[in-house]
């Protein structure tokens, strides 16, 4: 295979990453790093690499358009990403003591019970009725709908901060987004409307990825001809999704979503197994 | 979509605009400097037999430094090119917080101003805290 050949292939993967990633909001890298250990059988910190800079390309690309929308909820992503840099500091720290088989796995099984746990919830309401420390933090916010914008307050404000704290880790560690334990952490836990989740989780992995990030580059796991065609297929689906997502309804979403943390699951128990990572 | 129908202040929603804004010029430049030098790169290498990437080798430090990847961009070294809008992108949502800091304080919103700068404070000791192993 030519690297031209190897280029476009990786080009349209990426693509669909960023598409996958946007509408999920769990970031594009958990699809880039199965394409590129498992199709190419590229080693697995090369992967790392760039999955943590698919997820920084999709999510800025994606949040640069919510944003704009009024959709994201600035102040508690900002709040949350003392949660999870400081796991991602401590993520990338521990990456070099820790095998990382015995995480995925246990990765895999946390993620599969979130899914089925997301399944049983159907309905998606704004609570009503926040938390002391909420109110205090200034997370509760309000976004926009097709029926004029809707309130919503938060609860488990601690709870959410501890979880971001692993997701942190995890991304650290793993290179990926953890846009999916992200997305958990807000909605299961702290109650806050699907959409708001998925567009906040989707604003903080970004800065999550990018703390861990650096000291990727420095220790030599960013290829720049990796780099290159993953950044810009990201990029191309992660716009592609942010203007999707204007038209899909939360339902939708919630079974793309469910759909998509399994689908993770199965992918890091599996490399967890087959002592790929 | 205005201020008013979101039933946020003006303050909050300039802050939103700004970001978004940033967000965008960060990763359009990103990817117009990513895009360029892999074109280049392409030109050069795109006939080649796909390299080994089985086993890791790390880069060298002409592409894993801030020296190195500047000298080796001002060369015109398509990879280093490509470094050079890996290192932008990466500064992007770094930028994008010390955006957020600079409107929490225009805001006079004490309490935010303390949250952002313990974000930008995580992030600065990954860059330079010599985290490198």
């Amino acid at each position: 295979m030519t690297i031209l050949t190897f280029t476009i292939i990786l080009l349209v993967g990426a693509y669909l990453a960023g598409l996958v990633g946007s509408l999920t909001g769990l970031g594009g890298g958990v699809v880039v790093i199965p394409l590129l250990t498992l199709v190419f059988h590229v080693d697995i910190r090369y992967a790392i690499g760039a999955a943590l800079l698919a997820s920084i390309a999709n999510s800025s690309g994606a949040a640069s358009a919510y944003v704009k929308e009024g959709i994201t909820n600035i102040r508690l992503g900002m709040f949350l990403e003392i949660a999870t840099t400081v796991g991602a500091v401590i993520g990338a720290l521990l990456a070099v003591y820790t095998p990382t088989n015995t995480i995925a796995i246990l990765f895999g099984c946390i993620l599969l019970f979130s899914a089925a746990m997301t399944l049983r919830k159907k309905n998606q309401l704004a609570l009503t009725e926040g938390s002391k420390t909420s109110e205090f933090l200034k997370l509760n916010g309000s976004y926009p709908t097709p029926a004029g914008p809707v309130d919503y307050k938060l609860k488990n404000v601690g709870a959410g901060f501890s979880i971001m704290t692993l997701a942190g880790i995890l991304s650290g560690l793993l290179g990926i987004g953890s846009g999916a334990l992200k997305v958990l952490a807000m909605d299961s836990t702290m109650h806050i409307p699907f959409k708001v989740s998925t567009t906040t989780s989707n604003f903080m992995i970004g800065v999550t990825a990018a703390a861990s990030a650096v000291v990727y580059l420095q220790r030599g796991y960013m290829d720049p001809a990796i780099a290159f065609p993953v950044v810009l297929g990201v990029l191309g689906g992660a716009f592609t999704g942010a203007r999707l997502l204007k038209k899909l309804d939360p339902k939708v979403l919630r079974y793309i979503f469910c759909a998509a943390i399994v689908f993770v699951a199965a992918e890091m128990m599996y490399n967890g197994f087959q002592h790929k990572f | 979509m205005n201020a008013n129908n979101n039933g946020k202040n003006l303050g909050d929603r300039d802050i939103e605009l700004l970001v978004g804004r940033l967000l965008r010029t960060g990763v359009i430049t990103a990817s117009c400097i990513v895009l360029l030098g892999g074109i280049l790169f392409l030109i050069q290498h795109g006939s080649a037999p796909m390299p080994s990437y089985h086993h890791f080798n790390g880069e060298d430090s002409n592409y894993t430094t801030f020296g190195g990847i500047i000298s080796s961009t001002l060369q015109f070294n398509p990879k280093g090119i490509v470094q050079f809008g890996v290192m932008v992108l990466i500064a992007t949502p770094v930028l994008r917080i010390a955006l957020s800091l600079l409107g929490f304080a225009l805001e006079k919103d004490k309490l935010y101003v303390i949250i952002t700068t313990i974000v930008l404070c995580v992030m600065l000791f990954s860059t330079i805290g010599g985290l490198k192993v």
